[in-house]
Order: C-alpha cells, then sequence, then structure tokens
C-alpha cells in the first residue's frame, strides 16, 4: 500500500485516485467500490448514484475553479487537487480558497507532481496531506515541512502576519 | 536603511541551509536538473553560456557600505574579480561555481543579503526610486513601503509558482524615476485630497514581447491596504494567468485579454472577502519600518557654497559633471551624487571589486555609508555636502567613475548580452562600446543633450530597449545577429513605447545610424528641444528616411566583426 503524509506523519494510504484513462469519460466510467477519490468532472456527472456512498473523495485539476464545490462539500472525506507538474501553481490558490472562501476543513491532499521542496508552502496554504510522488522516498519529503520556521505574511496556516504576532524590535539605523 | 531583526536573520538563515541541501541532493542526482533549476532559479542562480550566474537582491537599490564591501570580496573570491548592475536594481556575478553558491549566500547573511526570488515565476525584488527620501520633487517616501513589500512578498507561499514572473516598482515623487509604466505591478505613493496617503495602483505594464504600458485599476488605495489588494491582484493572476504560452503568460496579457476594467472588477471582488483582514497595516507596523528611513544627521548649511561656486566657474570639466551627474537634494547644502559605470571600453554596469571597495569607501566618508543602484545601471551617493563635491569628483574621476555623462547619449542601458546570456539573440555590449567610442567626445554628447539609448539581446527586453528614445534589440536571422532599431520609446511620466523603423542592421552599422539620427535630430531641433522631444513633434519619418536614404557600408554581414 502506498504511504501518505497526513498531518504530519507518514501513514499508509487507503484511498485510491481515479483518473480517466484516454477514451474514457466521466458519464460512462465506472467507479470501484471502496475508497475512491474522483474527478469533479465525474461526481458532477455521477452525482445521483456517487453522492449514496459513505466514503467518497474528489479531486480537482489545476484549471478547475474551487467555487465548483460551493454548498457541496458534505459528501467529502478527502478532497485533493492535483499538481499536473510542480511548477503549475495554480493549486495554492485553489487550496487557499476551499479553506479561506468555501471553509473547508477536511483533508486537503496534494496530488500529481508533490516534492519535498514544495511541501512548506503547500502546508501553508492548506493542504494537510501530501501523496509524494511514487519515485521520492517519502521520509526524506517530511523534512521539507520544516524548512521554515517562521514566516512575514498571513496564509492558511497563520491567521495574523508576522507583524501582530510579535513585537519586532527596531534595531539601530545605522553601524 | 532598513537593519534585519532576529526574524529576518532566522529566514534568510534558513533559507541558506535550505538551498544548501538542496545543492547537496542536485549534486548526489537526488535531484534531476528539471526539479533543482526551478529551485536554484527562485534563488537567483541562472546557468549562462559559460558558467552559472548568480543575481543578489538589492532590496529597492539601497546598499550599504558593509554590503558593497562584502560584493568586493565576492567578486575577488568567487568570481573574477568583478560583478554588473542590473536594470532592476540587483547585482550579478558571471563565474559563479554551483559548489561555492550556498557559501555565498552565507557570507551574504552576514551582511543582512539574500539572492531569494531574484529569478524564477515568483515576485521578484521591488524597485523604487534611486533618490527616495532625498529627492526635491518627492511627495511621499516610497522606501517603507517598498520594505513592507519585500517582507509581505518574501516566501509568500501562494505565489511562488505564477505562470510568469512578477515585478512590482514604487515611486513617490513628482518625476517617476521607476519606470512604474512597464512593471506588473506600478505603485504610486500619493497623497489625497484630505491629506493622506495611498496609492495609485498601475497594473499589467511590461515590456518583452508584447510591450505594453499599465492601466491604473484604482486611482487611489489607502495605504493600510497594501498587502491585501497586492494579494488579491496575485490571486486573480495565479488562477487566470495563461500558462500555456511562456510569451503570452505575464499579467500584461491577462489584463489585456480581459480589459482592465474587469480585471480590476475581478481584483476588488477578490478583495472583497479580505479586506480589513489581519493583513491590513497598522500604523505601529507602517513606523516600526519608517523609523529605519528616518534622515541622517544632516548638518545645518548655507544653499550656497563660496568656494563650490568659484571652482564651478574655473573647471570647465567640474561643471560639465555637476551638470549631469549631480542631482538636487531637498536639504539645503547637499546634493545626490550619480557616480557613472558607463564609462567608454567598460561594458554598462560593470564595477571591478577595487571600484567597488573605493565606493564603499567614498560612501563613508561623504554619504552616511550609503549607496544606492539606478535601474540605468548607474550608483548613487544620495547626501553628499556641496561643499565636498569637488573632492568626491576627484576621487571618483581617478577610479573612472565620473564620467559626465548621465542621461546622455552613451549612459546606455545594456543587458549583459550574447556574451554572457544564454536567452540572447545577439551581443548588446560590443553595439554599446562601438557606439560610445564613436560617440565619446564630452562636448559633442553635451550638445545632444538628454537621451536615452537602450539595448537588449533579446526579446526580453532586459536592456528596456521599448522605452528608449532609441531602442536597439537584437535579433537573429538565419543564424547571424542583426539589430532592430526603435525610436520614441520613453520612460517616465510620459511613457510611451519606441516604434520600429525598418529592417534591421548588422553590428558594424550600428554607430552609423545612431549618427544618421542624430544628424536629423541637429538639423530638426528647435532650440532647446529634447531628442524625445523632436521625434514626438515631428515624428519617425524623418529619422527612418535619412537612415535608410543610402546604403551604409558593411564590412561584414554580421555583427561579429565589432569585438574583433
Amino acid at each position: 500500500m502506498p504511504n501518505l503524509i497526513k498531518d504530519k506523519v507518514v501513514i499508509d494510504d487507503n484511498w485510491t485516485v481515479l483518473r480517466l484513462a484516454e477514451g474514457e469519460s466521466a458519464e460512462t466510467v465506472s467507479v470501484p467500490v471502496g475508497k475512491v477519490i474522483v474527478p469533479l468532472t465525474v461526481w458532477q456527472a455521477q452525482r445521483a448514484s456517487l453522492q449514496t456512498r459513505s466514503e467518497l473523495g474528489v479531486w480537482l485539476a489545476s484549471d478547475e475553479r474551487p467555487e465548483a464545490l460551493k454548498d457541496d462539500l458534505a459528501p467529502f472525506q478527502v478532497i485533493a487537487v492535483d499538481f499536473p507538474k510542480f511548477a503549475d501553481g495554480r493549486g495554492y490558490s485553489i487550496a487557499y480558497n476551499l479553506r479561506a472562501r468555501l471553509g473547508y476543513n477536511g483533508e486537503l491532499r496534494a496530488i500529481g507532481d508533490v516534492l519535498r521542496d514544495q511541501l512548506f508552502y503547500m502546508q501553508r496554504v492548506g493542504f494537510n496531506a501530501f501523496a509524494v510522488r511514487a519515485d521520492k522516498d517519502i521520509h526524506d519529503a517530511l523534512k521539507g515541512l520544516t524548512d521554515f520556521s517562521e514566516k512575514y505574511q498571513t496564509s492558511w496556516d497563520e491567521k495574523n502576519p508576522l507583524f501582530r504576532r510579535t513585537k519586532r524590535a527596531t534595531q539601530s539605523v545605522r553601524d | 536603511m532598513y537593519r534585519y531583526d532576529q526574524y529576518d536573520h532566522q529566514i534568510v538563515k534558513e533559507r541558506v541551509a535550505q538551498y544548501r541541501d538542496q545543492v547537496r541532493r542536485r549534486l548526489s542526482d537526488e535531484l534531476i536538473e528539471d526539479e533543482f533549476r526551478i529551485l536554484r532559479l527562485q534563488n537567483g542562480l541562472y546557468l549562462q553560456r559559460h558558467a552559472y550566474m548568480l543575481r543578489i537582491a538589492v532590496p529597492y537599490g539601497l546598499l550599504a557600505s558593509r554590503q558593497v564591501r562584502m560584493f568586493a570580496h565576492i567578486a575577488r573570491k568567487y568570481d573574477r574579480g568583478y560583478g554588473h548592475f542590473t536594470t532592476r536594481q540587483n547585482i550579478q556575478f558571471n563565474w559563479i561555481k554551483l559548489e561555492e553558491s550556498p557559501d555565498i549566500l552565507a557570507e551574504l547573511a552576514t551582511v543582512e543579503m539574500h539572492a531569494i526570488q531574484t529569478s524564477g515565476n515568483c515576485i521578484r525584488n521591488t524597485t523604487s526610486d534611486e533618490l527616495a527620501g532625498v529627492a526635491a520633487d518627492e511627495i511621499v517616501d516610497p522606501r517603507p513601503y517598498a520594505e513592507l513589500i519585500r517582507e509581505w512578498s518574501t516566501f509568500h507561499p501562494e505565489f511562488a509558482y505564477l505562470p510568469r514572473k512578477f515585478k512590482i516598482a514604487i515611486s513617490g515623487s513628482e518625476q517617476d524615476r521607476a519606470a512604474t509604466a512597464v512593471h506588473d505591478v506600478g505603485l504610486h505613493v500619493i497623497r489625497n485630497e484630505a491629506g493622506e496617503v495611498g496609492f495609485r495602483v498601475l497594473v499589467g505594464g511590461g515590456m518583452g514581447r508584447t510591450p505594453i504600458l499599465g492601466s491604473v485599476i484604482r486611482d487611489f488605495l489607502p495605504w493600510q491596504h497594501a498587502m491585501s489588494y497586492l494579494e488579491a491582484i496575485l490571486r486573480v493572476y495565479n488562477q487566470y494567468g495563461r500558462r500555456d504560452n511562456i510569451y503570452k503568460a505575464r499579467i500584461k496579457i491577462l489584463v489585456k485579454a480581459i480589459g482592465a476594467e474587469d480585471f480590476a472588477r475581478q481584483v476588488e471582488a477578490e478583495w472583497l472577502d479580505i479586506k480589513d483582514g489581519p493583513s491590513t497595516l497598522t500604523a505601529e507596523e507602517l513606523q516600526r519600518v519608517a523609523h529605519y528611513f528616518t534622515a541622517p544627521a544632516y548638518a545645518t548649511l548655507p544653499a550656497v557654497d563660496a568656494e563650490f561656486e568659484r571652482k564651478k566657474t574655473e573647471e570647465k570639466a567640474f561643471a560639465n559633471w555637476l551638470k549631469r551627474n549631480v542631482k538636487e537634494h531637498k536639504v539645503p547644502g547637499y546634493a545626490a551624487v550619480i557616480l557613472s559605470l558607463k564609462k567608454t571600453g567598460v561594458p554598462p554596469g560593470d564595477i571591478t571589486a577595487d571600484q567597488l571597495d573605493f565606493v564603499a569607501d567614498l560612501a563613508d566618508r561623504y554619504s552616511f555609508g550609503e549607496l544606492r543602484v539606478t535601474h540605468e545601471q548607474n550608483l548613487v551617493l544620495a547626501d553628499v555636502k556641496q561643499s565636498e563635491l569637488y573632492a568626491v569628483w576627484q576621487e571618483a574621476k581617478a577610479h573612472g567613475l565620473a564620467t559626465p555623462n548621465i542621461g546622455l547619449l552613451t549612459d546606455i542601458i545594456c543587458c549583459p548580452g550574447g556574451d554572457f546570456c544564454s536567452l540572447a539573440n545577439a551581443k548588446s555590449i560590443p553595439i554599446a562600446q562601438a557606439i560610445a567610442e564613436r560617440f565619446d567626445s564630452i562636448d559633442f554628447q553635451h550638445d545632444i543633450g538628454d537621451i536615452e539609448l537602450n539595448i537588449s539581446g533579446c526579446i526580453n527586453a532586459c536592456g528596456h530597449h521599448h522605452v528608449g528614445n532609441i531602442g536597439i534589440l537584437g535579433v537573429d536571422k538565419d543564424g547571424a545577429e542583426w539589430y532592430q532599431v526603435s525610436l520614441g520609446g520613453a520612460q517616465g511620466n510620459v511613457s510611451s513605447i519606441g516604434k520600429i523603423i525598418g529592417p534591421s542592421f548588422s553590428a558594424h552599422q550600428m554607430p552609423t545610424v545612431i549618427d544618421r539620427l542624430l544628424q536629423v535630430y541637429v538639423k530638426q531641433r528647435v532650440e532647446d528641444e529634447r531628442f524625445i522631444d523632436t521625434v514626438r513633434r515631428v515624428g519617425v519619418t524623418p529619422f527612418k528616411d535619412f537612415v535608410y536614404a543610402t546604403p551604409i557600408k558593411a564590412e561584414h554581414a554580421t555583427g561579429e566583426d565589432v569585438c574583433a
């Protein structure tokens, strides 16, 4: 069973991510039983049958909008955001808006090209689970969560910027 | 100037450790080059033609003498004895070894410097007015806001992997000296009718393949909202900016595609969610930062120094230098001095380790230990006593830093071009040098007067050719280097994008092309009319007609001959 970083520890991942293969369509693809994270398009197309499931996840592609799940978060134990390439940064704003604007409180998982050197930023915008790319050492990747101990600005993880959290002393101006 | 506190030190120190580990993992092949490239770029390390180049951030162009001495040290220990100041007020070193780059960053950290976000598709170093705090025409000192933006944008987790790079410029004067119209975001610090401080916000300016001037999307943003409003702009851009084509990925293309009004509407909608939230700046925080930019201990001096006046009338060379390289200061008896890095024979913006040590020393003795970098690639001593200008001039002259050419023909803005940069289509430094040699006469340059000649070695426009009164762009035609000339570009309050005059030229032809353009100007100008004003009045046609009237002798077909 593959591993997952969740809430800063490596655990077994018992969810499966469903990706449409060439020629498959959201309307007709068969969603296996069990813990499956389905594409947003599949959720939208097969909602009637999927919403009866007790365990369901959904994932957003980087060009999809979190607003598509507005008022529609309840069915999901997991929401995932896909990073087709780690340099595609749309997922950061998607995650932030899922948390801050839509008020999603459950597991928010980064999937796709998920690598150690981006985990710190991902964690800051609201991700709490990381499906690190399979060819990388997930225990090594864990170190990426602690690269920095302080941050200047707000994001999902810090509700207040540094200047509101601390008393910043003023240094002498000239040597 | 700003000084790090424990938090700044800690963040930079942790960055050095993070980067050192990334380099280690690259060298041991735990990271492949495709993964590492984006990480090193976010730390200013480019792979160029011959070696790595390291670009060090000079926040809004401000330097302390101890930082300049560190540059000298880096130039000697890790490079070939010189550095290069850039059009974004940064400095870069061209001969860096990957293995040594973490050590350089560790050394920089000891003088409160770094290379964070000097490249990559993230928020870059914020640039500003080199005369901030001393300019006679200043409305509000932009430096505290520039520092607040520096802190806010440093490692912003949501905006590190944008569609493309993102550059912010901020100006607080009547005259815009920060080229705000050609930045992704331009901020003008202003006062409203009630005297409150805020920003006029421009978005979507830029150069590159599609030069566009920025559009105002908000006339007045109260200063408290700077961070949340920038956050809203970036969030819209991060989600909707194009990622399918690198040449269409800048925010200017998005703003152009949907229109400035619609873009502004989206930003305002995004902003509603976060406006008045915790990012809202407080008076206390502004005060904390502004404290670092209070005026130094100026002496009370007469507005006019008699000895200075005497020397000025006696020595023409000194008078020439005063006329071009010395700028008005808001405090009586003081002046701002521009040290020219545009001496003929030296690549524009280049400076040797010895010169770096020398200017640090000069700053300590004459200007409260501080220096500024201009986006025209010169240095500024912002607070020199009028009575000491003569001494500064003599010393600067002895070190090759007093060429009286600021704002003149040989004060050329120039990118590193094909000699260094792997993106370049053509060399740019040899073109600048050939032009500087042809028009080396200071009397001739003073007669021509204000003119901006900008050269880029490729369409990325690091040499700002679009906003040069004369712009030169290196292009590749069938593997040979050619140069396209544009006319009528300008930066500042009346910014404009230059128009291409016609077919391109070989490197060898370029000095003659410039000569012909100047001939038309001299013939057409009315009284003291500046070059740009003549171009605007008579249009491009007379220039174009004369330049192409007769063939220009080209001994060689390509640009290769100039440096031979």
